[in-house]
């Protein structure tokens, strides 16, 4: 999916199918001769059918009243009942609204916040520093996302070093993680600090393909610094930041729930239950299947809507696309 | 580097402050879980603002963190889950691959839709639980190991490296006799080393990181791994086990330490590693981005 850089190596491969002639004859052949090929794509076939394709024909209880006993084939159909449910729900405009509003501002805080680094980095001049920098800024990727769950429960509690360092100018101790309030900066800045270098990387690599004659010539021309970076390393760059911006459009509708489903908690599900949460809750802790599926099938639907109009209006406006 | 502007001097100043920054903002957690660890836990509860040093040198904290079986059982489980499906995730990955590389293979273009048509549309939480149940994973190591055999995208990226192997290469072991194993085994993945690597980091990774696979699918704590485990101590807040040792007073302090020694231990060997294996890493998001 993350297919960036436009000048990808010639496909050998691809290179000499074109010269061959009729397919079919060949592939006729092929399987007789080369039986074992077939053979070891078996496993990888099947893996496909069982664990992608086995959920897929799960989710027809979405529209059916699942029974144990019934098997998901023999459980009664009911239509949209369990859509018109979700959509009736109390909870649904919550759970939209907060999945959308993490997204958005991770679009407008995180999404920028790798960029500028990236450009900053590329203004450092000194190597061993820059290197150092970036070493750093790519640890906080690798810490599971428990042990950064877990620091932040320390650090952000009633009397944790964050409310400690804020008593200091007087301020009256807060536990950041109960108040609904706190949840969505909590959220998308611990993400930043977690994902802005290594966020940065690929627009680093972008820059670094951007040919250095503009550079040379930009100066000859009397560009400073900050008009070489405005004329011609962001409009360098900006075919990774389309194809990013797609990607991140295309999952406006997904929080993933592992990082929400350890930082919230029932007093913040006003601002933090997302709708994978929900799903979460609801299907595997209460066990109500149909009902999930159904909430889960929607937003795949609308995920599935978003990504594919995203690449589509990126294909018109600017020839960058995912496919 | 040319003359430099007074305006270009300023911002470069500005720059290293603001890159020191980062670099402490990113650190000093660290930083502090770390001294924090080693402190003397009724010292360290009294202790007001930054740590510039551990308050009170003792290992108490860790002695109770090796004491728990649980730390122990985590440890030895996460293992396993990070070689055993480390493992299977290369062999079916690498089979992928070596089958979609083909270029006559029948259905191959069919084959890439479906395949590729796995990343955009998923069944979901629900549907993918159910099948796991049915198929009586549950409750199993299986449940971590083999739902998750092939990430998509990673199987993209090795497709793409074993394309650009010349084709002449695998013709001539075919005149010799070789066969498609004796292919995939002694060409092509001897020659696709750097993608290999890059992969074995990204699937053990996932692996050490995940949590969430095995909320879902283990009942059975014996088979949890060490982020479920930390999951319980950090989060849900059950260090009580940890200390029973203790007078009921010290309970509540040498709890908070705990914590924070469990974080150096479970941390330390990605720490450990990761100076060394980033390059990989960095290489890696860099495979990923060039279009097949």
């Amino acid at each position: 999916m993350r297919q960036v850089l436009d000048k990808g190596p010639m496909n050998k491969r691809s290179v000499k199918r074109k010269n061959e002639s009729s397919t079919w004859h060949i592939t006729g052949k092929d399987i007789r001769r080369n039986w074992m090929i077939y053979l070891l794509a078996l496993p990888v076939i099947a893996y496909y059918l069982i664990f992608h394709y086995g959920p897929m024909y799960g989710l027809q209880i979405a529209f059916k009243d699942f029974s144990p006993a019934r098997g998901i084939w023999g459980s009664p159909w009911v239509g949209f009942k369990h859509f018109m449910s979700f959509f009736d729900g109390i909870y649904f405009w919550r759970l939209i609204r907060n999945t959308l509003l993490i997204n958005i501002y991770e679009l407008l805080f995180a999404f920028p916040a790798a960029i500028i680094l990236a450009l900053l980095l590329n203004e450092i001049r000194g190597m061993m520093f820059k290197r150092w920098v970036q070493t750093i800024s790519y640890l906080p990727h690798f810490i599971s996302i428990v042990v950064v769950a877990g620091m932040m429960f320390d650090f952000l509690s009633r009397d944790g070093l964050i409310s400690q360092l804020l008593g200091f100018i007087g301020i009256t101790p807060i536990d950041f993680l109960k108040e609904a309030g706190w949840f969505r900066f909590l959220f998308v800045s611990s993400g930043i600090w977690q994902g802005i270098g290594w966020g940065s990387i690929i627009y680093l690599a972008s820059i670094a393909n951007i040919d250095p004659t503009l550079y040379e010539a930009a100066k000859i021309d009397g560009a400073n610094r900050w008009r070489q970076t405005f004329h011609i390393t962001i409009p360098g760059i900006m075919p990774t930041i389309v194809i990013m911006l797609i990607l991140n459009m295309g999952n406006m509708l997904s929080v993933g729930s592992d990082k929400v489903l350890l930082l919230y908690n029932p007093l913040t599900y006003e601002t933090a239950d997302v709708i994978s949460t929900y799903v979460y809750r609801k299907g595997i802790l209460e066990a109500s299947y149909s009902f999930t599926a159904a909430v889960g099938l929607f937003n795949s639907v609308i995920s599935f809507i978003l990504i594919v109009s995203a690449n589509a209006i990126s294909k018109r406006v600017s020839e960058n696309k995912l496919w | 580097m040319g003359a430099q502007t007074v305006g270009e001097k300023v911002f470069g100043i500005f720059n290293t402050i603001l890159m020191l920054g980062l670099c402490f903002v990113t650190l000093y957690p660290f930083v502090y879980v770390l001294f924090a660890s080693f402190s003397d836990a009724t010292a360290f509860l009294q202790h007001r603002g930054l740590l510039l040093r551990p308050v009170g040198f003792n290992l108490d904290a860790y002695k109770a963190v090796f004491q728990n079986p649980m730390i122990i059982s985590g440890y030895k489980n996460t293992l396993f889950y990070v070689t055993v499906g480390t493992a299977i995730n290369l062999l079916m990955t690498a089979v992928g691959a070596y089958v979609l590389s083909r270029r006559n293979l029948f259905f191959r273009n069919f084959l890439m839709f479906a395949i590729v048509l796995t990343m955009v549309f998923h069944g979901g939480l629900i549907p993918t639980f159910m099948l796991i149940n049915k198929l009586g994973m549950m409750n199993t190591p299986w449940a971590l190991l083999i739902p998750s055999a092939i990430s998509t995208f990673n199987l993209i990226i090795m497709r793409t490296a074993f394309q650009g192997i010349p084709v002449s290469l695998e013709e001539s072991a075919k005149i010799d006799g070789a066969g498609e194993l004796t292919i995939l085994f002694r060409i092509i993945i001897p020659l696709s080393m750097p993608v290999m690597a890059v992969m074995i980091l990204w699937y053990a990774v996932g692996h050490w990181n995940s949590y969430f696979s095995a909320l879902v699918y283990l009942r059975d704590r014996t088979l949890y791994p060490l982020q479920l485990v930390l999951r319980d101590i950090l989060i849900a807040n059950s260090t009580d086990s940890m200390s029973t040792g203790a007078a009921a007073d010290d309970k509540y302090a040498i709890g908070e330490t705990i914590k924070y020694a469990t974080i150096i231990i479970s941390t330390l060997p990605i720490i450990c590693l990761y100076p060394f294996l980033q390059k990989y890493f960095v290489k890696g998001v860099l495979i990923g981005a060039i279009k097949e």
